[in-house]
């Protein structure tokens, strides 16, 4: 057997409550295409990033041809021989195909800070001939499609042939993401005509489709490798178990406090809603009723929880709240509809990190603590101390700023801010316990129970199944933009995720 | 154009949910919608049209506008402007902004003045004070790249800074007694003609090809765009962001430098006021043009079209017999109608805006 082109030594990296990476360990050898599968949070956006030195990590070693490196960017990671096709593609939109494929290493394009046009295209022609494709160097990257200008990343990462000797690691990050069913078929044609002149490393969440390009799969779940498989040898059930994995019973998620809400009346009713990213999506929740929304990334569900916000727009749709015609428009009127949202981004999208607990706290109701324009600080400081007391938020002060809180902290802060309300009918949860640790998650679940027990309707979107089946009464799947199927988990018949795994994929 | 790798160009509308039209979010769920396509030259579609109506409006109401004695008029008020903004287009370019334009062109107009043959000192330089006069600009320039890569401030605030130390070095250079410039040479700038147009007219067009030719064939120029496009991806692709930053603000300082030469040659004598009102204008006739604040967008060429909008619709208004302070007004209504008209297909995108 030949020696690992790539390998990785119980790589290591920890964020602040968060263990991304923990030991992990793997190789790539030559003209190898290894699949890399994992739930998110399993560790592979962190492991790619350390992978071209984005991300620095606390332990562990990479070795490139057998040598230890210490990766210090994207341009130092070409120049020992790795490249990465970034998900979210990484192509200066104004600039042509041409500049692109060669920025910054221009070589003979370039002379004495002079371009030299057709040089230039004749350069990026010789990469776009590697992969067989038939772009215009001369075109401008933004008239192209996505799978194009996917293409035209890979003869760009291809550059890097000419920087080293020997054969380049080719890391694709989720490259199946947004593609229509032939334009995959197209980029599988390209990795098997990559793996002629390079390794392939192949990352996705998308069982089938690893197993039919790959050559051997690692799977990752919590910062680590737990099985290495052959394709041949294994069917995407076998996966599907190895991917969830079993974490711990039942009490984690406070099973007995579910209700029972079969009687209840229809709190939520969505009819054909359509975005950008949904179409005719259709369900119902209860008064009380904790209904989760899975499905893969790109399976519209983002779309679909933000539309009902009014975050993003709706093309189309008829939605009601008590049976009164809910207008989707913007988060405002969503707010003053008894609507709450809690937003997967924290930092960015759920606190305001410089400003204080109680700000944040009485940000979306701050009627409750004003008289007209002008704000009863002793009122706010009353209903402040309430929540941090009801909800054990732990705080040096009110007056604390929430960004120096942990994320457990700052997310009991951001579901508080909608409990406030009274007159909260639905709440919208968008992955509540990313990020957390355990402990943080088991009070986050409690409190999503009490919520559903007070009778406020609750839409759940999770990062893991076994989470969502465990909370939810109800499971809504979701693919390529349209409710596939319904799954009911009700209290003590809790299905098996791979049940709902399979309808996702 | 280009022959597609896939199946169908267009495959994202095809199937499936359709975007709204036009430029879609960055990413919502589904397809990646990239960035709008050619909103730029919708723009600089846009100020083209807008050009000629306001040209045939004006020749049809005025037949002085019309005359040849006023086209050359146009030309020569515009010459100095177009100089200043092809400076400042390779700084709107990196998606910064430079609020030095009347401090720099101070600074230089005194400079060139007490440099060439003059009533103050007993200098005569001629070409050379010129060129230490351009190179002054640049090294204005490069003071506020540096200050904003180096230190980084934003270039809001630095170019402010560099504004201000640019009036203050005019000042001191003017002590009281303003150069009167005694170059013939250089007053033959402004007055002697070639072929109709005065020589200031055609240094301005020398200027504007030497600028096209940087944008066009240097580094310097497609890295700005690089930059102004995605500053991010520019510096994973192991573009050395901060020095092709600095380099764009020192070509910008040249070409202001070189502005404060040809007002002064106007002028007659070292004016710290040159370049009063020059930077609102520069801006403007830049982002008329569809030169975005955004960067990356737009370039030279478009600019000058902005330039050629504002200086017609003076020189018409002035015709016309509009006061010269309801036409200052006019400018700003127009800037802020263009503005709104460029960013109008990417509204729904902009959240925040501060």
């Amino acid at each position: 057997m030949s020696d690992p082109v790539l390998s990785v030594e119980g790589l290591t990296k920890r964020y602040p409550g968060v263990t991304a990476l923990d030991g992990m360990s793997f190789e790539v050898r030559p003209h190898e295409v290894v699949g890399l599968i994992g739930e998110n949070g399993a560790g592979k956006s962190t492991l790619l990033k350390s992978l071209v030195g984005l991300v620095t990590p606390d332990a562990g070693t990479i070795r490139v041809r057998g040598e230890a490196v210490r990766l210090r960017g994207v341009a130092h990671a070409g120049s020992v021989g790795i490249g990465m096709v970034f998900q979210e593609q990484s192509l200066v939109p104004n600039l042509t195909v041409a500049e692109n494929i060669l920025l910054g290493a221009e070589r003979s394009a370039v002379r004495g800070g002079i371009y030299r046009w057709r040089a230039m295209k004749t350069l990026a022609q010789e990469q776009l001939d590697k992969i067989g494709s038939r772009i215009d160097p001369g075109a401008r990257t933004d008239t192209l499609t996505f799978a194009q200008r996917q293409m035209v990343e890979v003869a760009k990462v291809l550059t890097i042939e000419e920087r080293i000797t020997g054969e380049p690691v080719v890391l694709l990050d989720e490259p199946t993401s947004v593609l229509e069913r032939d334009e995959i078929a197209t980029l599988f044609a390209q990795i098997e005509r990559l793996r002629r002149r390079a390794s392939v490393v192949f990352v996705s969440h998308r069982l089938d489709e690893v197993l039919e390009v790959s050559d051997r799969v690692y799977v990752l779940r919590n910062g680590q490798v737990v099985a290495e498989v052959d394709p041949s040898a294994v069917d995407a059930t076998d996966l599907h178990h190895l991917l969830i994995g079993r974490e711990s019973g039942g009490s984690h998620y406070h099973d007995e406090a579910q209700r029972e809400c079969d009687g209840a009346p229809v709190r939520l009713r969505v009819e054909n809603l359509s975005t950008a990213g949904c179409t005719k999506v259709s369900f119902e929740v209860r008064a009380g009723e904790v209904v989760g929304v899975a499905g893969v990334q790109g399976s519209g569900r983002e779309d679909v929880c933000r539309a009902l916000f009014g975050a993003i727009r709706s093309s189309g749709g008829r939605v009601t709240l008590d049976d009164q015609p809910f207008r989707l428009g913007s988060p405002r009127s969503a707010v003053r509809s008894g609507v709450g949202y809690v937003p997967s981004e924290r930092r960015t999208d759920g606190i305001i990190p410089p400003m204080s607990v109680a700000e944040n706290l009485s940000m979306a109701h701050v009627g409750e603590v004003c008289s007209g324009p002008v704000l009863q600080v002793k009122r706010e400081r009353g209903l402040v101390d309430h929540w941090v007391r009801r909800l054990g938020i732990k705080t040096p002060s009110p007056d604390t700023a929430i960004g120096t809180l942990s994320g457990g902290n700052q997310q009991k802060v951001v579901l508080a801010r909608w409990m406030i309300d009274d007159d909260l009918r639905l709440l919208i949860l968008d992955h509540p316990t990313r990020g957390l640790d355990v402990g943080a998650k088991s009070d986050v679940y409690a409190l999503i129970r009490d919520l559903a027990a007070a009778g406020c309707a609750v839409l759940l979107l999770s990062d893991t199944l076994e989470e969502m089946i465990a909370l939810s009464h109800r499971v809504v799947v979701m693919k390529d933009g349209e409710v596939v199927t319904t799954v009911e988990t009700p209290k003590g018949a809790k299905p098996d995720p791979v049940v709902i795994l399979e309808e996702m994929v | 154009m280009s022959s597609p790798d896939t199946a169908q160009p267009r495959a994202a509308d095809a199937a499936g949910p359709a975007p709204p039209l036009g430029p879609g979010p960055a990413a919502s769920g589904g397809r990646l919608v990239w960035r709008p396509r050619g909103t730029d030259a919708v723009q600089t579609t846009a100020s083209l049209a807008a050009l000629v109506l306001m040209i045939l409006v004006f020749s049809v109401l005025d037949a002085q506008f019309r005359s040849w004695d006023n086209v050359v008029a146009v030309v020569d008020a515009a010459a100095v402007l177009a100089v200043v903004t092809v400076g400042l287009t390779f700084v709107l370019l990196l998606g910064a902004i430079d609020l030095s334009v009347e401090g720099v062109i101070g600074a230089c107009a005194l400079t060139v003045a007490l440099l060439v043959a003059n009533s103050r000192t007993g200098l005569d330089l001629g070409v050379l004070g010129v060129a230490a006069t351009v190179a002054l600009g640049a090294a204005f320039g490069l003071l506020s790249g540096v200050l904003s890569t180096r230190l980084r401030i934003p270039s809001f605030l630095t170019t402010l800074g560099v504004y201000a130390i640019g009036l203050g070095v005019a000042t001191i250079l003017f002590s009281g007694e303003r150069p009167i410039v005694e170059d013939p040479w250089l007053g033959d700038w402004a007055s002697s003609r070639f072929l109709g147009f005065t020589i200031v007219s055609w240094v301005a067009a020398g200027a504007i090809l030497v600028g096209w030719l940087i944008q066009r064939y240097t580094r310097v120029g497609r890295y700005a765009y690089a930059i102004g496009g995605a500053e991010d991806i520019a510096r994973l692709s192991g573009v050395p962001v901060a020095r092709y930053k600095t380099a764009a603000f020192a070509v910008a300082g040249a070409f202001y430098g070189l502005g404060a030469v040809m007002a002064t040659s106007q002028l007659g004598s070292g004016v710290v006021q040159a370049g009063s009102g020059l930077n609102f204008s520069a801006i403007a006739a830049a982002v008329i043009g569809g030169t975005l604040l955004v960067g990356g967008r737009g370039g030279v060429l478009q600019s000058m079209i902005g330039v050629l909008v504002l200086t017609v619709l003076q020189n018409g208004l002035i015709l016309a017999g509009v006061s010269p302070y309801a036409q200052q007004a006019v400018q700003g209504v127009i800037v802020v109608v263009a503005v709104a008209a460029a960013t109008w297909p990417v509204r729904h995108r902009l959240g925040v805006v501060k």
